[in-house]
C-alpha cells in the first residue's frame, strides 16, 4: 500500500481533447412549457462563451441538456464534429464535459478531497485513495489558482471557496469544457475577480468555458462570445467585442432597455429620517457601527455605498428596529424611534424592503395574497372582529398583481413557486401600496433580471418623486450612481463622505469604498 | 436485607452480569449495525423488528430439521435478504414513506412469523443453540477471560463486525458511495453514483443482518423459538443507530450499556431482590429512553434520511 502511481485524470489520456461542442437545433418542452426552441449554441477551446438571458430564458435547461441531465426532445450534439449521445452526467464527464450547478452538489459532512474523489475508481481498489486525491488536488490548485485545503469539510468553507471545490471536481475529471451556471450570483464582487482570473487560466489552458449569467457588465468584462437567449430562443450571437450593453439588453428583454431612467430634479423637503452618532454591534458582537450620522429627507434617495459587510446589513437593521443600538439615536418624522418596535416604526410610516426577502421579507409557504397583506392583516378592511375577509383580501391582491405586474399563476399559488424577481415585486407591492413616509431599500435589485431591475428602480423613483424619502443601501456601484440624489460611502462602520450625486464619480467612490480618507478641501 | 445486597454484589455475580451483558448485546449489534448503514444511505427501516422474528424462525426451522446450525444460519440470511429486497422495492422504486412501510414489515413479520410457528412446530421446542468456543490461551486468563473469551462465534462475530462496519464506511469507496447518497443524493447522482443501487446493497444489507440478530437469539443464545420472542429488541436497535449516532462505535458503546442493564436487570430478578418484576423489565427501556432524550440533539442525522430520490424530469 505504501509507493502509489499518482493517479491519473479520470479519463483525459484515452480520448482527444474537446476542439469545438456543437448544439444544433435543440428542442425541449417540459410540461406547458417551450424551454429550448431550436437552439444553436457552440463552444471552441480556449474560449469563454456567455450564455446570457433573464430568468427563465431556458440557459440552465440547455446547459443540462449538454451535461447529459435532460434528453432533449429534437436536436443533435456534436465533439469534434462527430454526433454523440450524452444519456447522463457520466456519460458527459467521459466526454471531456464537466458542469458547476447554480445549486453546488456538494456533501457538506464530506471533506474536499472526498467530495473530489466521489465516483471516481480508486488507485487502490475498493479503499479510497484520499491522500492520493489531495496530492493531485494541490497540484491543479496552484496551476489554476484555485486553492482549498484538500480536508476541510465542505461545511466549513466560505461560498466562494465550495464554488472552487466544485470546479476542481470537473477539473479533477478531466473536464476540458466546463459550463458554469450563474457562478457569480453568490459571490462578492472581490470573489468574483478571482473566479474570473480562474476561467481566464482556464481558457489559456485551452479550456472551453460557458459562462451563464443575466448580468450585462460580468459577461462583457468576461467573454468572448455572447449568446442571448429569450422565451427558449436563441436571439444572436455576437464577439465581446463587437456589442454594447444596449444591444445585448434589447436582445434579452425584447424592447429598448433604459439604463438612463428619467429623472425629474430632486426637490427635497424636511428631514425624515435621522441617525445620529448610531452604534451597533454585529452578531458576533464585534462592533457594526462606529459613530454613523445620516439625514434623509423627503424627496430625495440617500444612496450608501460600501463594499460587503462594512456595517450596511447592521446599518439597515438598526433602521428597521431589528437591532438594538449601543449608542446614538435614531428618528423617523421627528419622533425619537430608538427603542421603538418594528411595528410602530412601521405604523410611523416606515416601509422595509430587506436584503434577505426569501427570509425576512417573505413566507415561503403562505400564498401570494398572504404574502401581500403580511403586514395589515390584522386591521380593517382586511380583518373584521378577528375573521380575516378574503373578498377583500383577494380583491386588494388583484389589484397589486396587476399594478406590479406580478407574474403569478393565481392569487392562491404558494410564494416559493415564484421566481425572485416577482418575489422581490411582492414586497415592493406590499410596501408600496402603504404609502410610506420612509421606505429603506437594502440591497433591492440584487438577483433581479433586467427588466425587473428596471421596475423596481422605476417604482423607487416614483416613491422618491411623490415626496418619500429614500434610503437606498446597495453594494452595486451603477444603482447608486443611477438612482441617488446624494451618495454616502460606508467603511467598516463609519460614514466616509456624504456628496451631491453630481459630485461623485466612480473612481472617488471606490477610493472612500476603499477606505481611503479624502483630504479636506481648502 | 444486608446478606442479599452482598450476595447482588459479590464478585462473581458482577462478572456474571458482565458476561451474559456481553452476550445479550449480540443481537442488537447486528441488528443496529445493518440499520447504521441504512440509515447513513438515506434509508430508516424501522422493520428490524419484522426481519429479526423472521430470521430467528428461519435459523430455528432449519435447525430443528436439519440439525445444522449453519444451515439454519444460512436461511435466517437467505429470509432477511428477501425481506430487505422487498423493503428496498418499496421505498426506493416506488417511493413509499419509510416509515409506514417499516412498521408494515414488522407487522408481516410478527404476523408471519407466528404463523408458520403454529403451522410448522406447533409448540415450543428446543434445539441445542451454538456452543461456546473458548478461545485457547485467551479463556484462561483468570476472572475476565472467561467473560470475554468464552462465547459462541455468533457473539465474537458481532463484536468484529463493529471495527469492520467502521472501516467499510469511513475508508472504503463504497462507505463515501453510502455516505454521500445518505446526506446529499442529488450530488452522489450528478457524480455518476446510483443511488437506487447504493440504497438496495444497504437495505439488503440490513436485512440479512437482522436476519442473523433473530437468529443469534434464536439459535444463538436460547435454542428456542417463540412466538414475537424479539419482543421490542429490533426498535431498540433502531434507537441505538440514534444513540450511537449513527457510528458503528457509538451503537457499540449503546448496546453495551443497553445489555449491561438488561443483565442487571435479569440478575436482580434471579437473586429475589424484592423489586417488582415488571419494574425490573422496564428499567432498560427507561433508560433508553432517557438515553435518547439526553443525548438526540448532539449528533444530527444523515440529511437524506427517510427522503425517497427521483431524478428531475
Ligand atoms: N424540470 C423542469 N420541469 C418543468 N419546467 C422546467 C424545468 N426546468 C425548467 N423549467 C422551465 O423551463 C423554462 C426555462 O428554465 P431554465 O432553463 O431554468 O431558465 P434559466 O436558467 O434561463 O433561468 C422555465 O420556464 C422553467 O420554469
Ligand atoms: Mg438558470
Amino acid at each position: 500500500m505504501n509507493s502509489v502511481p499518482s493517479a491519473p485524470l479520470a479519463t483525459a489520456s484515452t480520448r482527444p481533447r474537446i476542439q469545438h461542442v456543437e448544439m444544433r437545433g435543440i428542442v425541449k418542452r417540459f410540461p406547458g412549457v417551450l424551454a429550448n426552441d431550436h437552439v444553436d449554441f457552440d463552444v471552441q477551446a480556449g474560449e469563454i462563451h456567455a450564455l446570457l438571458g433573464e430568468n427563465g430564458a431556458g440557459k440552465t435547461t440547455l446547459m443540462k441538456i449538454l451535461y447529459g441531465m435532460y434528453q432533449p426532445d429534437e436536436g443533435e450534439i456534436r465533439i469534434n464534429g462527430r454526433p454523440v449521445r450524452i444519456a447522463s452526467p457520466r456519460d458527459a464527464i467521459a466526454l471531456g464535459i464537466g458542469m458547476v450547478h447554480q445549486h453546488f452538489m456538494l456533501v457538506e459532512t464530506l471533506t474536499v478531497a472526498e467530495n473530489v474523489a466521489l465516483g471516481l475508481p480508486s488507485s487502490r481498489g475498493l479503499l479510497t485513495d484520499l491522500d492520493v486525491v489531495a496530492r493531485r488536488l494541490r497540484e491543479l490548485g496552484e496551476r489554476y489558482g484555485l486553492v482549498v485545503d484538500p480536508h476541510a469539510y465542505i461545511w466549513q468553507l466560505s461560498v466562494g471557496q465550495q464554488q472552487r471545490v466544485e470546479i476542481l471536481k470537473a477539473l479533477y475529471r478531466g473536464a476540458d469544457v466546463l459550463i458554469l451556471d450563474e457562478p457569480t450570483a453568490v459571490l462578492t464582487p472581490q470573489e468574483v475577480e478571482e473566479l474570473f482570473a480562474v476561467m481566464r487560466q482556464m481558457a489559456r489552458e485551452g479550456h472551453g468555458l460557458v459562462f451563464i449569467s443575466h448580468k450585462l457588465h460580468e459577461v462583457l468584462a468576461i467573454s468572448d462570445r455572447i449568446t442571448v437567449l429569450r422565451d427558449g430562443r436563441k436571439i444572436g450571437t455576437r464577439p465581446a467585442r463587437e456589442t454594447t450593453k444596449e444591444e445585448l439588453a434589447r436582445w434579452m428583454v425584447g424592447r429598448e432597455v433604459r439604463f438612463h431612467l428619467e429623472k425629474e430634479p430632486a426637490r427635497p423637503g424636511p428631514v425624515l429620517l435621522e441617525l445620529e452618532d448610531v452604534h451597533a454591534e454585529s452578531d458576533r458582537g464585534t462592533p457594526a457601527l462606529q459613530g454613523v450620522s445620516l439625514q434623509v429627507r423627503a424627496g430625495e434617495i440617500l444612496g450608501l455605498a460600501g463594499v460587503s459587510g462594512n456595517g450596511q446589513r447592521e446599518l439597515a437593521q438598526v433602521v428597521a428596529g431589528l437591532r438594538p443600538v449601543t449608542r446614538g439615536r435614531v428618528r423617523l418624522l421627528d419622533q425619537d424611534v430608538t427603542e421603538a418596535s418594528p411595528a410602530a416604526r412601521m405604523d410611523l410610516g416606515l416601509a422595509y424592503i430587506p436584503e434577505e426577502r426569501m427570509k425576512d421579507g417573505l413566507i415561503q409557504e403562505f400564498t401570494v395574497a398572504e404574502n401581500l397583506i403580511l403586514r395589515d392583516h390584522h386591521k380593517p378592511p382586511f380583518s373584521r372582529k378577528g375573521f380575516l375577509h378574503w373578498p377583500t383580501v383577494y380583491a386588494h391582491s388583484r389589484r397589486l398583481i396587476q399594478a406590479f405586474r406580478i407574474k403569478t399563476p393565481s392569487v392562491k399559488t404558494p410564494a416559493r413557486y415564484l421566481s425572485g424577481g416577482n418575489l422581490q415585486k411582492i414586497v415592493l407591492a406590499r410596501e408600496l401600496a402603504r404609502e410610506p413616509k420612509v421606505i429603506l431599500a437594502a440591497q433591492p435589485t440584487r438577483g433581479l433580471d433586467i427588466g425587473a431591475t428596471e421596475y423596481v428602480r422605476e417604482r423607487l423613483l416614483e416613491q422618491r418623486t411623490r415626496g418619500a424619502a429614500v434610503l437606498l443601501i446597495s453594494e452595486d456601484l451603477d444603482e447608486i450612481l443611477v438612482l441617488s440624489d446624494r451618495i454616502a460611502v460606508i467603511y467598516e462602520g463609519r460614514i466616509m463622505a456624504v456628496m451631491p450625486r453630481e459630485e461623485a464619480t466612480v473612481e472617488r467612490l471606490g477610493l472612500l469604498m476603499a477606505g481611503v480618507e479624502e483630504k479636506e478641501k481648502g | 436485607m444486608e446478606g442479599l445486597l452482598e450476595k447482588v454484589l459479590s464478585l462473581s455475580v458482577l462478572l456474571g452480569m458482565l458476561t451474559s451483558g456481553i452476550r445479550l448485546a449480540t443481537p442488537y449489534l447486528y441488528a443496529a449495525i445493518g440499520e447504521t448503514f441504512g440509515q447513513r444511505s438515506g434509508v430508516l427501516n424501522l422493520g428490524v423488528e419484522g426481519q429479526m422474528l423472521m430470521g430467528a424462525f428461519a435459523a430455528f426451522y432449519v435447525t430443528w430439521r436439519t440439525g445444522n446450525l449453519l444451515l439454519g444460519l444460512l436461511a435466517a440470511v437467505v429470509v432477511g435478504a428477501l425481506m430487505g429486497l422487498a423493503m428496498a422495492v418499496v421505498t426506493v422504486n416506488l417511493h413509499a414513506e419509510q416509515g409506514i412501510s417499516g412498521i408494515g414489515f414488522y407487522l408481516f413479520g410478527l404476523g408471519m412469523s407466528d404463523l408458520l410457528f403454529q403451522k410448522l412446530l406447533g409448540t415450543v421446542r428446543t434445539v441445542e443453540p451454538f456452543p461456546d468456543l473458548p478461545i485457547p490461551l485467551l479463556s484462561d486468563i483468570p476472572l475476565l477471560g472467561p467473560v470475554f473469551f468464552r462465547h459462541n462465534v455468533l457473539v465474537y462475530a458481532a463484536y468484529l463486525l463493529v471495527p469492520l462496519a467502521w472501516f467499510v464506511l469511513n475508508k472504503t469507496t463504497l462507505g463515501l458511495n453510502i455516505r454521500s447518497v445518505g446526506e446529499n443524493p442529488e450530488a452522489a447522482d450528478s457524480l455518476g453514483i446510483s443511488v437506487a443501487r447504493v440504497r438496495y446493497f444497504t437495505i439488503i444489507l440490513g436485512g440479512v443482518l437482522s436476519g442473523i440478530a433473530g437468529a443469534a437469539l434464536s439459535v444463538g443464545l436460547l435454542g428456542v423459538f417463540q412466538q414475537n420472542m424479539t419482543s421490542g429488541l429490533g426498535f431498540i436497535a433502531v434507537a441505538l443507530v440514534y444513540f450511537g449516532a449513527w457510528r458503528p462505535l457509538g451503537v457499540l458503546a449503546g448496546a453495551l450499556i443497553f445489555s449491561l442493564v438488561n443483565a442487571m436487570q435479569l440478575w436482580v430478578q434471579v437473586l429475589g431482590v424484592p423489586i417488582p418484576s415488571e419494574l425490573a423489565v422496564m428499567m432498560p427501556y427507561i433508560l433508553t429512553i432517557v438515553v435518547l432524550v439526553l443525548t438526540v440533539s448532539r449528533a444530527r442525522p444523515p440529511s437524506a434520511l427517510t427522503k425517497p430520490f427521483e431524478r428531475e424530469a
